[in-house]
Protein backbone atom coordinates (compact mmCIF):
# COMPACT_ATOMS: atom_id res chain seq x y z
CA UNK A 1 0.00 0.00 0.00
CA UNK A 2 2.68 2.53 1.44
CA UNK A 3 5.14 4.24 -1.02
CA UNK A 4 6.78 6.08 0.99
CA UNK A 5 9.16 4.07 3.63
CA UNK A 6 9.25 5.51 7.21
CA UNK A 7 11.33 8.19 7.30
CA UNK A 8 9.82 9.71 4.28
CA UNK A 9 6.35 10.06 6.46
CA UNK A 10 7.93 11.20 9.51
CA UNK A 11 9.34 14.04 7.66
CA UNK A 12 6.49 14.82 6.19
CA UNK A 13 4.45 14.94 9.39
CA UNK A 14 6.84 17.19 10.85
CA UNK A 15 6.72 19.54 7.86
CA UNK A 16 2.80 19.95 8.28
CA UNK A 17 4.25 20.76 11.63
CA UNK A 18 5.81 23.75 10.67
CA UNK A 19 3.40 24.63 8.05
CA UNK A 20 0.91 25.37 11.09
CA UNK A 21 3.54 27.14 13.09
CA UNK A 22 3.73 29.30 10.13
CA UNK A 23 0.46 29.90 9.66
CA UNK A 24 -0.43 32.35 12.35
CA UNK A 25 2.33 34.62 10.54
CA UNK A 26 0.63 34.61 7.34
CA UNK A 27 -2.58 35.02 8.33
CA UNK A 28 -2.13 38.44 10.27
CA UNK A 29 0.27 40.06 7.49
CA UNK A 30 -2.43 38.55 4.90
CA UNK A 31 -5.29 40.28 7.07
CA UNK A 32 -2.90 43.55 7.38
CA UNK A 33 -2.22 43.74 4.04
CA UNK A 34 -5.61 43.37 2.32
CA UNK A 35 -8.01 44.83 5.00
CA UNK A 36 -6.27 47.71 6.82
CA UNK A 37 -3.97 49.23 4.85
CA UNK A 38 -6.00 47.96 1.61
CA UNK A 39 -3.41 46.95 -0.62
CA UNK A 40 -2.82 44.02 -3.12
CA UNK A 41 0.51 42.47 -2.04
CA UNK A 42 3.45 42.60 -4.36
CA UNK A 43 5.88 39.57 -5.71
CA UNK A 44 3.31 36.87 -4.64
CA UNK A 45 5.52 34.55 -6.30
CA UNK A 46 8.73 35.27 -4.28
CA UNK A 47 6.75 35.62 -1.23
CA UNK A 48 5.00 32.44 -1.63
CA UNK A 49 8.78 30.63 -2.30
CA UNK A 50 10.04 32.32 0.70
CA UNK A 51 7.59 30.89 2.90
CA UNK A 52 8.18 27.40 1.29
CA UNK A 53 12.13 27.92 2.27
CA UNK A 54 10.99 29.19 6.14
CA UNK A 55 8.86 25.93 6.03
CA UNK A 56 11.78 23.55 5.14
CA UNK A 57 14.08 25.55 7.58
CA UNK A 58 11.97 24.93 10.37
CA UNK A 59 11.32 21.42 9.79
CA UNK A 60 15.09 20.35 8.92
CA UNK A 61 15.56 22.42 12.12
CA UNK A 62 13.71 20.97 14.61
CA UNK A 63 14.46 17.28 12.69
CA UNK A 64 18.57 18.00 13.73
CA UNK A 65 18.03 19.31 17.14
CA UNK A 66 16.59 16.12 18.63
CA UNK A 67 19.04 13.99 16.42
CA UNK A 68 22.20 15.97 16.78
CA UNK A 69 21.85 19.51 19.04
CA UNK A 70 20.65 18.18 22.66
CA UNK A 71 22.29 14.74 22.77
CA UNK A 72 25.79 16.38 21.86
CA UNK A 73 24.70 18.96 24.77
CA UNK A 74 23.30 16.10 27.32
CA UNK A 75 26.28 14.04 26.83
CA UNK A 76 28.62 16.37 27.36
CA UNK A 77 27.15 17.35 30.63
CA UNK A 78 27.12 13.93 31.77
CA UNK A 79 30.55 13.37 30.94
CA UNK A 80 31.53 16.42 32.72
CA UNK A 81 29.81 15.29 35.50
CA UNK A 82 31.23 11.64 35.43
CA UNK A 83 35.30 13.74 34.94
CA UNK A 84 33.88 15.31 38.24
CA UNK A 85 36.32 18.68 37.07
CA UNK A 86 34.67 21.60 38.20
CA UNK A 87 37.38 23.77 36.53
CA UNK A 88 37.27 22.11 33.27
CA UNK A 89 33.24 22.41 33.49
CA UNK A 90 33.33 26.13 34.19
CA UNK A 91 36.01 26.97 31.74
CA UNK A 92 33.54 25.09 29.11
CA UNK A 93 30.67 26.85 30.93
CA UNK A 94 32.24 30.15 29.99
CA UNK A 95 33.52 29.46 26.73
CA UNK A 96 30.21 28.28 25.34
CA UNK A 97 28.54 31.81 26.61
CA UNK A 98 31.25 33.81 25.59
CA UNK A 99 32.08 31.74 21.95
CA UNK A 100 28.34 32.13 20.83
CA UNK A 101 27.92 35.24 21.71
CA UNK A 102 30.58 37.29 20.29
CA UNK A 103 30.01 36.32 16.58
CA UNK A 104 26.35 36.60 17.14
CA UNK A 105 24.81 38.90 14.23
CA UNK A 106 21.98 40.54 15.92
CA UNK A 107 24.61 41.85 18.64
CA UNK A 108 27.13 43.05 16.46
CA UNK A 109 23.76 45.10 14.79
CA UNK A 110 22.97 46.53 18.20
CA UNK A 111 26.36 47.46 19.19
CA UNK A 112 26.33 49.43 15.73
CA UNK A 113 23.43 50.99 16.58
CA UNK A 114 24.20 52.26 19.92
CA UNK A 115 27.75 53.60 18.65
CA UNK A 116 25.73 55.84 16.58
CA UNK A 117 23.74 57.04 19.66
CA UNK A 118 26.62 57.42 21.99
CA UNK A 119 28.46 59.65 18.94
CA UNK A 120 25.61 61.62 18.51
CA UNK A 121 24.52 62.42 22.16
CA UNK A 122 28.27 63.98 22.20
CA UNK A 123 29.47 61.24 24.19
CA UNK A 124 32.02 60.04 22.55
CA UNK A 125 33.89 61.70 19.19
CA UNK A 126 31.82 61.69 15.98
CA UNK A 127 34.60 59.26 14.92
CA UNK A 128 34.69 56.64 12.43
CA UNK A 129 37.27 55.27 14.66
CA UNK A 130 36.00 56.43 18.03
CA UNK A 131 32.51 55.16 17.00
CA UNK A 132 34.20 51.12 15.94
CA UNK A 133 35.93 50.88 19.23
CA UNK A 134 32.82 51.94 21.12
CA UNK A 135 30.74 49.11 19.69
CA UNK A 136 33.96 46.73 19.51
CA UNK A 137 34.05 47.36 23.55
CA UNK A 138 30.21 47.13 23.88
CA UNK A 139 30.54 43.33 21.90
CA UNK A 140 33.13 42.15 24.76
CA UNK A 141 31.29 43.15 27.54
CA UNK A 142 28.13 41.63 26.51
CA UNK A 143 29.92 38.23 25.18
CA UNK A 144 31.65 38.71 28.55
CA UNK A 145 28.67 38.96 30.69
CA UNK A 146 27.26 35.83 28.57
CA UNK A 147 29.91 33.43 29.62
CA UNK A 148 29.89 34.60 33.37
CA UNK A 149 26.15 34.48 33.07
CA UNK A 150 26.41 30.74 32.04
CA UNK A 151 29.25 30.22 34.74
CA UNK A 152 26.90 31.60 37.47
CA UNK A 153 24.31 29.12 36.11
CA UNK A 154 26.20 25.88 35.73
CA UNK A 155 27.85 26.91 39.61
CA UNK A 156 24.11 27.58 40.56
CA UNK A 157 23.15 23.79 39.89
CA UNK A 158 25.97 22.65 41.57
CA UNK A 159 26.03 24.74 44.76
CA UNK A 160 21.86 24.07 44.86
CA UNK A 161 21.46 28.10 44.88
CA UNK A 162 18.13 29.49 44.99
CA UNK A 163 17.37 30.82 41.52
CA UNK A 164 15.00 33.51 42.52
CA UNK A 165 16.78 34.97 45.37
CA UNK A 166 20.06 35.43 42.70
CA UNK A 167 17.75 36.69 39.94
CA UNK A 168 16.12 39.15 42.39
CA UNK A 169 19.66 40.57 43.14
CA UNK A 170 19.84 40.82 39.51
CA UNK A 171 16.94 43.10 39.05
CA UNK A 172 17.78 45.00 42.48
CA UNK A 173 21.44 46.19 40.53
CA UNK A 174 19.63 46.72 37.44
CA UNK A 175 17.17 49.49 39.01
CA UNK A 176 20.35 51.10 40.69
CA UNK A 177 22.11 51.17 37.83
CA UNK A 178 19.58 53.00 35.81
CA UNK A 179 19.53 55.83 38.11
CA UNK A 180 23.20 55.94 37.60
CA UNK A 181 23.70 55.31 33.85
CA UNK A 182 23.33 57.95 30.98
CA UNK A 183 19.76 57.70 29.55
CA UNK A 184 20.99 57.11 26.13
CA UNK A 185 22.80 53.52 27.15
CA UNK A 186 19.65 52.61 29.22
CA UNK A 187 17.41 51.31 25.96
CA UNK A 188 19.51 49.81 24.39
CA UNK A 189 21.00 47.80 27.73
CA UNK A 190 17.54 46.62 28.40
CA UNK A 191 17.24 45.64 24.75
CA UNK A 192 20.72 43.54 24.94
CA UNK A 193 19.31 41.18 27.35
CA UNK A 194 17.19 39.83 24.55
CA UNK A 195 19.43 39.86 21.59
CA UNK A 196 22.00 37.58 22.99
CA UNK A 197 20.54 34.31 23.15
CA UNK A 198 20.25 32.76 19.45
CA UNK A 199 18.50 29.42 17.92
CA UNK A 200 21.87 27.17 18.47
CA UNK A 201 22.89 28.68 22.07
CA UNK A 202 19.40 28.04 23.53
CA UNK A 203 18.92 24.23 22.73
CA UNK A 204 22.36 23.64 23.24
CA UNK A 205 22.34 25.53 26.85
CA UNK A 206 19.23 24.19 27.91
CA UNK A 207 20.93 20.51 27.07
CA UNK A 208 23.75 21.28 29.17
CA UNK A 209 21.82 22.64 32.04
CA UNK A 210 19.11 19.82 32.03
CA UNK A 211 22.00 16.90 31.11
CA UNK A 212 23.98 18.38 34.69
CA UNK A 213 20.97 18.55 36.76
CA UNK A 214 19.99 15.13 35.71
CA UNK A 215 23.46 13.84 36.55
CA UNK A 216 24.05 15.15 39.90
CA UNK A 217 21.98 13.39 42.73
CA UNK A 218 19.52 14.93 44.67
CA UNK A 219 18.82 17.91 42.42
CA UNK A 220 15.65 18.20 39.96
CA UNK A 221 15.63 18.87 36.39
CA UNK A 222 12.73 20.72 36.27
CA UNK A 223 13.61 22.80 39.27
CA UNK A 224 17.72 23.16 38.67
CA UNK A 225 18.00 22.02 35.10
CA UNK A 226 16.55 25.53 33.46
CA UNK A 227 17.61 29.25 34.21
CA UNK A 228 20.64 29.18 32.29
CA UNK A 229 19.17 31.19 29.86
CA UNK A 230 17.48 33.39 32.20
CA UNK A 231 21.10 34.37 33.60
CA UNK A 232 22.24 35.14 29.92
CA UNK A 233 19.55 37.53 29.47
CA UNK A 234 19.90 39.22 32.88
CA UNK A 235 23.51 40.21 33.23
CA UNK A 236 24.05 41.80 29.56
CA UNK A 237 21.39 44.81 31.03
CA UNK A 238 23.72 44.54 34.04
CA UNK A 239 27.09 44.88 32.28
CA UNK A 240 26.07 47.34 29.60
CA UNK A 241 24.80 50.05 31.81
CA UNK A 242 28.44 49.68 33.80
CA UNK A 243 29.58 49.92 30.20
CA UNK A 244 27.60 53.11 29.89
CA UNK A 245 28.94 54.89 32.84
CA UNK A 246 32.30 53.58 32.77
CA UNK A 247 33.43 54.62 29.22
CA UNK B 1 21.42 29.47 -11.25
CA UNK B 2 21.36 32.40 -9.38
CA UNK B 3 18.81 30.56 -6.72
CA UNK B 4 22.24 28.16 -6.02
CA UNK B 5 24.29 31.45 -5.41
CA UNK B 6 22.20 33.01 -2.95
CA UNK B 7 21.72 29.63 -0.82
CA UNK B 8 25.65 28.69 -1.57
CA UNK B 9 26.12 32.02 0.20
CA UNK B 10 23.81 31.75 3.07
CA UNK B 11 24.75 28.55 3.94
CA UNK B 12 28.82 29.93 4.06
CA UNK B 13 27.79 32.82 6.67
CA UNK B 14 25.77 30.05 8.25
CA UNK B 15 28.77 28.24 8.51
CA UNK B 16 30.63 31.23 10.01
CA UNK B 17 27.88 32.54 12.83
CA UNK B 18 28.24 28.06 13.76
CA UNK B 19 31.93 28.10 13.59
CA UNK B 20 33.13 29.45 16.90
CA UNK B 21 30.36 26.99 18.50
CA UNK B 22 31.88 23.96 16.48
CA UNK B 23 35.13 24.48 17.68
CA UNK B 24 34.37 24.96 21.31
CA UNK B 25 31.99 21.34 21.11
CA UNK B 26 34.51 19.87 19.56
CA UNK B 27 37.85 21.13 21.00
CA UNK B 28 36.41 20.11 24.65
CA UNK B 29 35.28 16.90 23.49
CA UNK B 30 38.46 15.73 21.81
CA UNK B 31 40.66 17.48 24.77
CA UNK B 32 39.01 17.80 27.96
CA UNK B 33 36.68 14.45 27.86
CA UNK B 34 38.93 12.11 25.41
CA UNK B 35 35.59 9.98 24.76
CA UNK B 36 33.93 8.93 22.20
CA UNK B 37 30.41 10.81 21.08
CA UNK B 38 27.80 8.18 21.22
CA UNK B 39 25.98 7.96 18.04
CA UNK B 40 28.30 10.23 16.53
CA UNK B 41 27.45 9.62 12.90
CA UNK B 42 23.89 10.50 13.91
CA UNK B 43 24.72 13.31 16.45
CA UNK B 44 26.91 14.69 12.71
CA UNK B 45 23.62 14.48 10.49
CA UNK B 46 21.80 15.85 13.00
CA UNK B 47 23.78 19.11 13.55
CA UNK B 48 24.48 19.55 9.61
CA UNK B 49 20.37 19.25 9.34
CA UNK B 50 20.34 22.22 12.12
CA UNK B 51 22.58 24.08 9.87
CA UNK B 52 20.70 23.37 6.77
CA UNK B 53 17.71 24.26 8.69
CA UNK B 54 18.77 27.36 9.66
CA UNK B 55 20.33 28.34 6.49
CA UNK B 56 16.51 27.68 4.58
CA UNK B 57 15.01 29.38 7.31
CA UNK B 58 17.01 32.72 7.27
CA UNK B 59 16.81 32.49 3.44
CA UNK B 60 13.07 32.47 3.42
CA UNK B 61 12.68 34.99 6.23
CA UNK B 62 15.04 37.25 4.31
CA UNK B 63 13.16 36.89 1.06
CA UNK B 64 9.72 36.90 1.94
CA UNK B 65 8.34 37.82 5.84
CA UNK B 66 11.17 40.81 6.40
CA UNK B 67 10.44 42.67 3.24
CA UNK B 68 6.63 42.44 3.76
CA UNK B 69 6.86 43.34 7.76
CA UNK B 70 9.23 45.79 7.56
CA UNK B 71 6.92 47.07 4.57
CA UNK B 72 3.72 47.07 6.56
CA UNK B 73 5.45 48.32 9.97
CA UNK B 74 6.51 51.97 7.73
CA UNK B 75 2.62 52.30 6.56
CA UNK B 76 1.03 51.61 9.71
CA UNK B 77 3.36 54.24 11.46
CA UNK B 78 2.86 56.46 8.10
CA UNK B 79 0.79 59.57 9.18
CA UNK B 80 -1.31 60.10 6.28
CA UNK B 81 -2.40 56.53 6.88
CA UNK B 82 -2.75 57.45 10.53
CA UNK B 83 -4.78 60.45 8.85
CA UNK B 84 -7.37 57.97 7.26
CA UNK B 85 -8.41 55.72 10.27
CA UNK B 86 -8.31 58.59 13.03
CA UNK B 87 -10.86 58.31 15.86
CA UNK B 88 -10.12 62.06 17.33
CA UNK B 89 -9.65 65.67 16.30
CA UNK B 90 -6.74 67.89 16.16
CA UNK B 91 -3.65 66.47 16.57
CA UNK B 92 -3.00 63.04 16.85
CA UNK B 93 -3.68 61.12 19.62
CA UNK B 94 -2.34 58.39 21.18
CA UNK B 95 -5.87 56.31 20.14
CA UNK B 96 -5.16 57.19 16.97
CA UNK B 97 -2.18 54.42 16.75
CA UNK B 98 -4.56 51.56 17.82
CA UNK B 99 -3.90 49.69 13.97
CA UNK B 100 -0.30 49.89 15.33
CA UNK B 101 -1.32 48.56 18.78
CA UNK B 102 -3.20 45.74 16.94
CA UNK B 103 -0.41 44.58 14.85
CA UNK B 104 2.02 44.68 17.61
CA UNK B 105 -0.01 42.53 19.54
CA UNK B 106 -0.89 39.90 16.16
CA UNK B 107 2.73 40.44 15.13
CA UNK B 108 4.37 39.41 18.07
CA UNK B 109 2.44 36.52 19.31
CA UNK B 110 2.38 34.95 15.84
CA UNK B 111 6.49 35.28 15.35
CA UNK B 112 7.00 34.09 18.49
CA UNK B 113 4.70 30.43 17.81
CA UNK B 114 7.15 30.21 14.75
CA UNK B 115 10.21 30.78 17.03
CA UNK B 116 13.06 27.98 16.67
CA UNK B 117 14.35 28.12 20.11
CA UNK B 118 10.84 28.46 22.05
CA UNK B 119 9.99 25.31 19.94
CA UNK B 120 13.19 23.94 21.44
CA UNK B 121 12.80 24.81 24.80
CA UNK B 122 9.17 23.98 24.97
CA UNK B 123 9.86 20.49 23.41
CA UNK B 124 12.53 19.97 26.53
CA UNK B 125 10.20 21.26 29.35
CA UNK B 126 7.55 18.69 27.88
CA UNK B 127 9.99 15.76 28.53
CA UNK B 128 11.38 17.06 31.54
CA UNK B 129 7.84 17.67 33.24
CA UNK B 130 6.97 14.29 32.35
CA UNK B 131 4.18 15.86 29.95
CA UNK B 132 2.54 17.83 32.60
CA UNK B 133 3.55 21.29 30.89
CA UNK B 134 2.37 20.92 27.16
CA UNK B 135 4.29 22.11 24.57
CA UNK B 136 1.55 24.30 23.08
CA UNK B 137 0.37 25.83 25.93
CA UNK B 138 3.98 27.31 26.79
CA UNK B 139 4.10 28.11 23.54
CA UNK B 140 0.41 29.85 23.49
CA UNK B 141 1.54 31.57 27.01
CA UNK B 142 5.14 32.71 26.06
CA UNK B 143 3.60 33.96 22.56
CA UNK B 144 0.75 36.06 24.39
CA UNK B 145 3.40 37.96 26.96
CA UNK B 146 5.44 38.59 23.75
CA UNK B 147 2.12 40.13 22.32
CA UNK B 148 1.36 42.15 25.55
CA UNK B 149 4.65 43.65 25.81
CA UNK B 150 5.39 44.64 22.32
CA UNK B 151 2.05 46.40 22.62
CA UNK B 152 2.94 48.03 25.55
CA UNK B 153 6.30 48.97 23.89
CA UNK B 154 4.73 50.34 20.81
CA UNK B 155 2.50 52.84 23.65
CA UNK B 156 5.43 53.76 25.14
CA UNK B 157 6.94 54.86 22.04
CA UNK B 158 3.95 56.71 21.15
CA UNK B 159 3.42 58.64 24.32
CA UNK B 160 7.27 58.91 25.21
CA UNK B 161 6.94 57.63 28.87
CA UNK B 162 11.02 56.79 29.95
CA UNK B 163 11.15 53.07 29.77
CA UNK B 164 12.51 52.23 33.25
CA UNK B 165 9.23 52.85 34.70
CA UNK B 166 7.71 50.21 32.46
CA UNK B 167 10.52 47.57 33.09
CA UNK B 168 10.85 48.16 36.63
CA UNK B 169 7.15 47.89 37.17
CA UNK B 170 7.32 44.38 34.77
CA UNK B 171 10.24 43.48 37.77
CA UNK B 172 7.90 44.19 40.75
CA UNK B 173 5.04 42.03 39.23
CA UNK B 174 7.67 39.35 38.65
CA UNK B 175 9.11 39.12 41.84
CA UNK B 176 5.34 39.20 43.64
CA UNK B 177 4.47 36.56 41.39
CA UNK B 178 7.28 34.15 42.13
CA UNK B 179 6.28 33.97 45.80
CA UNK B 180 3.10 32.33 44.56
CA UNK B 181 4.07 30.90 41.67
CA UNK B 182 4.02 26.75 41.79
CA UNK B 183 7.79 26.39 42.58
CA UNK B 184 8.63 24.08 38.98
CA UNK B 185 7.17 26.67 36.34
CA UNK B 186 9.65 29.39 38.17
CA UNK B 187 12.93 28.83 36.66
CA UNK B 188 11.32 27.89 33.04
CA UNK B 189 9.35 31.44 33.29
CA UNK B 190 12.38 33.23 34.14
CA UNK B 191 14.07 31.49 30.73
CA UNK B 192 11.43 31.73 28.78
CA UNK B 193 11.81 35.41 28.47
CA UNK B 194 15.26 34.85 26.80
CA UNK B 195 14.16 32.80 24.04
CA UNK B 196 11.71 34.74 22.74
CA UNK B 197 13.36 36.95 20.78
CA UNK B 198 15.90 35.70 18.81
CA UNK B 199 15.38 34.98 14.53
CA UNK B 200 12.37 36.04 13.39
CA UNK B 201 10.62 37.89 16.33
CA UNK B 202 13.87 40.78 16.49
CA UNK B 203 13.79 41.69 12.87
CA UNK B 204 10.26 42.63 12.81
CA UNK B 205 10.43 44.10 15.96
CA UNK B 206 12.99 46.24 15.49
CA UNK B 207 11.27 47.08 11.97
CA UNK B 208 8.08 47.99 13.90
CA UNK B 209 10.43 50.13 16.81
CA UNK B 210 11.91 52.01 14.33
CA UNK B 211 9.03 53.23 12.29
CA UNK B 212 7.24 54.29 15.21
CA UNK B 213 9.76 56.44 16.68
CA UNK B 214 10.72 57.74 13.14
CA UNK B 215 6.87 59.28 12.41
CA UNK B 216 5.62 59.87 15.99
CA UNK B 217 6.15 63.66 16.60
CA UNK B 218 8.94 64.52 18.97
CA UNK B 219 10.46 60.76 19.18
CA UNK B 220 13.88 60.23 18.30
CA UNK B 221 14.80 56.89 16.10
CA UNK B 222 18.04 56.67 18.10
CA UNK B 223 17.45 56.81 21.28
CA UNK B 224 13.22 55.55 21.34
CA UNK B 225 13.89 53.08 19.10
CA UNK B 226 15.28 51.34 21.53
CA UNK B 227 13.63 48.54 23.97
CA UNK B 228 10.58 46.81 22.04
CA UNK B 229 13.08 44.04 22.56
CA UNK B 230 13.21 44.56 26.35
CA UNK B 231 8.85 44.74 26.87
CA UNK B 232 9.31 40.97 24.55
CA UNK B 233 11.68 39.46 27.02
CA UNK B 234 10.25 40.71 30.39
CA UNK B 235 6.44 39.85 29.43
CA UNK B 236 6.69 35.81 28.91
CA UNK B 237 8.10 35.89 32.56
CA UNK B 238 4.79 37.20 33.83
CA UNK B 239 2.63 35.29 31.09
CA UNK B 240 4.04 32.04 31.85
CA UNK B 241 3.79 32.12 35.84
CA UNK B 242 0.37 33.60 35.55
CA UNK B 243 -0.40 30.14 33.11
CA UNK B 244 1.24 27.99 35.82
CA UNK B 245 -0.60 29.82 38.45
CA UNK B 246 -4.46 29.54 36.61
CA UNK B 247 -3.51 25.72 35.54
CA UNK B 248 -2.76 25.34 39.80
CA UNK B 249 -5.76 26.72 40.79
CA UNK B 250 -7.86 25.21 38.10
CA UNK B 251 -7.09 21.97 39.38
CA UNK B 252 -7.48 22.75 42.95
CA UNK B 253 -11.15 23.72 41.87
CA UNK B 254 -11.71 20.53 40.52
CA UNK B 255 -10.04 19.13 43.18
CA UNK B 256 -12.66 20.84 45.52
CA UNK B 257 -15.73 20.38 43.54
CA UNK B 258 -15.26 16.18 43.59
Amino acid sequence: MSYFNQPVLAFLKSMMGSVRDLAPIILVIGFFQLFVLQQPLENVGSLLSGVFFVIIGLTFFIYGLEMGLFPIGESMAHAFARKGSVFWLLTFAFSLGFGTTVAEPALIAVADEAAKVAARSGHINNHMDAMNSYSTGLRYTVALSVGFAIVIGVLRILKNWPIHFMIMVGYVMVIIMTAFAPDEIIGIAYDSGGVTTSTITVPLVTALGIGLASSISGRNPMLDGFGLIAFASLTPIIFVLGYGMIV
Amino acid sequence: MDFFNILGDKLISTLFDVFPIAVIIFGFQFLVIRKRVPHIKKVLIGMFYVLLGITFFLLGLEQALFPVGRMMAEQLTNPEFLETVRITTGALHWQDYYWVYIFAFAIGASTTIAEPSLIAVAIKANEVSGGSISIWGLRIAVALGVAVGISLGAYRIVIGAPIHYFIISGYVIVVIQTFYAPKTIVPLAYDSGGVTTSTVTVPLVAALGLGLAETVPGRSALIDGFGLIAFASLFPIISVMSYAQLSAWWARRGNESE
